[in-house]
């Protein structure tokens, strides 16, 4: 090799690494976004999926209770009127009162549910029994603790009791299955009494219902019909 | 002669055979030494070598009296790998409970208790196994410790499981998911006992127990409460472990004055 062509040779690889040295983190960059992409769950595909109820404006606008921590810190939850417009259509309502709740108080000190959880579905059986099935999140970022986990089911069973008066009972689902506790502690194998007239203080928390009336709607018993929007009606296997 | 069985044993392969055979024969006898009768009967052979037994819950080593309370089943929750509530310090809930379980139990003692642990170590029962050893007793009441992620720190709260709806099936038993059903309102005694005696000790907390859809209580066929103490956000475990001689004492001076008031069912699993 003469040495003129040594240089070239010498250009072109010093050219190659610097090309590599430059181009070599982008690759990196990119394997590393591609793999948190892999990891993301199913759970966040569907969430994708699941678009959230958006708030119609023409709705007519109502004071909606919704119920927060009471900040006294003693496990209990208080209502704060927000004007929102909501559906008359009661799975619409629900859904629309649900997010909001999940979306939080403005005081985040105040917030019973997890802010990554996520409703993913909301069904209301003809007896008033509603099942609403939520994210991995609201059983993974509740702190556990019985008097965490007592706050955040009555957050919702009594948000739910308080603006859509068809809902009688609350099942809660995770991920579309029925769960033994919610973060360890509370009871999610029996559906709650929504409905029952709250009595103040601390034992007006949502109380479970009959296992009787529970099995009546374990999917592996009994095939349910289960309304999803006004128009629309599914069937639950 | 002894030294013509000692060439014997050394040089014929005849002695060899038999002292490995008189060898083997020892050690038979050694292994089925228990098989033979030590009444003087030799030779006899005992009743046939048993199964050995399904495991139970641990038995308190005293057979309790035919009325009153005389059993605490105590259950340190979570265990194994499930840890429970997580403080940002490392304080794990299921290390927590199991030391308050460990002075519980000595108050409990003292106070004329047997005392039934639900786990000793790191195991970690499922719900039903840890209720069936309550169910299992007769006289027994169920306390099950925890430690929260949340409340004000240096307070501790009782919970009690809400009025469930009672049911029988044919059978008259009660049905084990509404186990607690006839419980309730005894539960809700012993539970306010134990709460205005945590109330007096630790400013802040509850005079009357609450009540809560606990997973661990609604299975439980006695009366039943589960402690809350708050909580493994603390930034120093001191606090939590200065907690425990009070919150032993209040469990087993409330146990205490439950006991005249509970009429123990004649038999385990048994309405009150």
């Amino acid at each position: 090799m003469t040495p003129r062509w040594r240089y070239w040779f010498l250009g072109a690889l010093f050219l190659a690494v610097a090309i590599a040295a430059i181009y070599l983190p982008i690759l990196r960059r990119n394997i590393r976004q591609a793999a948190k992409l892999q990891q993301r769950s199913e759970e966040q595909a569907r969430r994708e999926l699941t678009q959230p109820t958006v708030i119609n404006p023409s709705d007519p606008k109502v004071k909606a209770k919704l119920f927060w921590a009471s900040g006294a810190d003693d496990g209990t939850v208080s209502p704060v009127t927000v004007e929102l417009p909501l559906s008359n259509e009661p799975v619409l309502r629900a859904k629309q009162v649900l997010n909001t709740l999940l979306a939080g108080p403005v005081d985040t000190e105040l917030r019973t549910v997890p802010s990554d959880a996520a409703l993913l579905a909301f069904y209301l059986l003809p007896d008033g029994t509603a099942i609403a099935d939520f994210s991995e999140a609201l059983g993974t970022s509740t702190p556990s603790g019985i008097q965490s986990e007592q706050m955040a089911v009555d957050s919702i069973a009594r948000t739910l009791e308080a603006n859509v008066p068809k809902v009688q009972r609350l099942k809660i689902l995770i991920r579309g299955q029925e769960v033994e506790t919610l973060a360890g502690h509370l009871d999610l194998s029996q559906a709650f009494l929504v409905n029952a007239n709250a009595v103040a203080g601390p034992r007006a928390a949502a109380t479970p219902m009959p296992a009787a009336l529970t099995r009546a709607l374990t999917p592996a018993t009994t095939t349910v019909k289960l309304t999803e929007s006004p128009n629309k009606s599914a069937t639950k296997p | 002669m002894l030294l013509d069985v000692g060439r014997f044993v050394r040089n014929d392969i005849r002695g060899k055979l038999c002292v490995a055979l008189f060898v083997l024969a020892l050690s038979f006898a050694a292994r089925n030494g228990a098989a033979f009768s030590l009444s003087g009967q030799a030779g006899a052979p005992s009743a046939p070598q048993q199964t050995p037994p399904v495991p139970t819950p641990p038995q308190p080593t005293n057979t309790p009296p035919a009325t009153g309370l005389n059993i605490v089943v105590l259950d340190p929750a979570h265990g194994g790998t499930d840890l429970g509530a997580r403080g940002t310090g490392g304080i794990h809930e299921s290390d927590i409970v199991l030391e308050f379980a460990a002075q519980v139990r000595t108050a409990l003692e003292a106070q004329g208790f047997q005392v039934v642990q639900t786990r000793q170590g790191n195991a970690n029962p499922s719900f039903d196994d840890r209720s069936a050893m309550a169910n299992a007793q007769r006289g027994a009441i169920f306390v099950t410790l925890h430690i929260a992620s949340t409340g004000v720190p240096g307070t501790a709260r009782v919970y009690v499981m809400h009025d469930i709806a009672p049911g029988t099936d044919a059978t008259g038993l009660i049905p084990w998911d509404r186990a607690q059903a006839p419980f309730v309102s005894l539960s809700r005694k012993l539970g306010d006992q134990v709460s205005a005696l945590l109330a007096q000790r630790f400013k802040g907390s509850p005079a009357v127990a609450q009540t809560a859809s606990v997973r661990q209580l609604r299975t439980t066929a006695a009366p039943a409460i589960a402690v809350e103490i708050s909580s493994v956000t603390v930034e120093d475990r001191a606090q939590l472990d200065h907690m425990a001689p009070g919150v032993a004492d209040a469990i087993a001076r409330g146990a205490a004055a439950f006991r005249p008031t509970y009429v123990v069912p004649a038999n385990p699993g048994e309405r009150p």
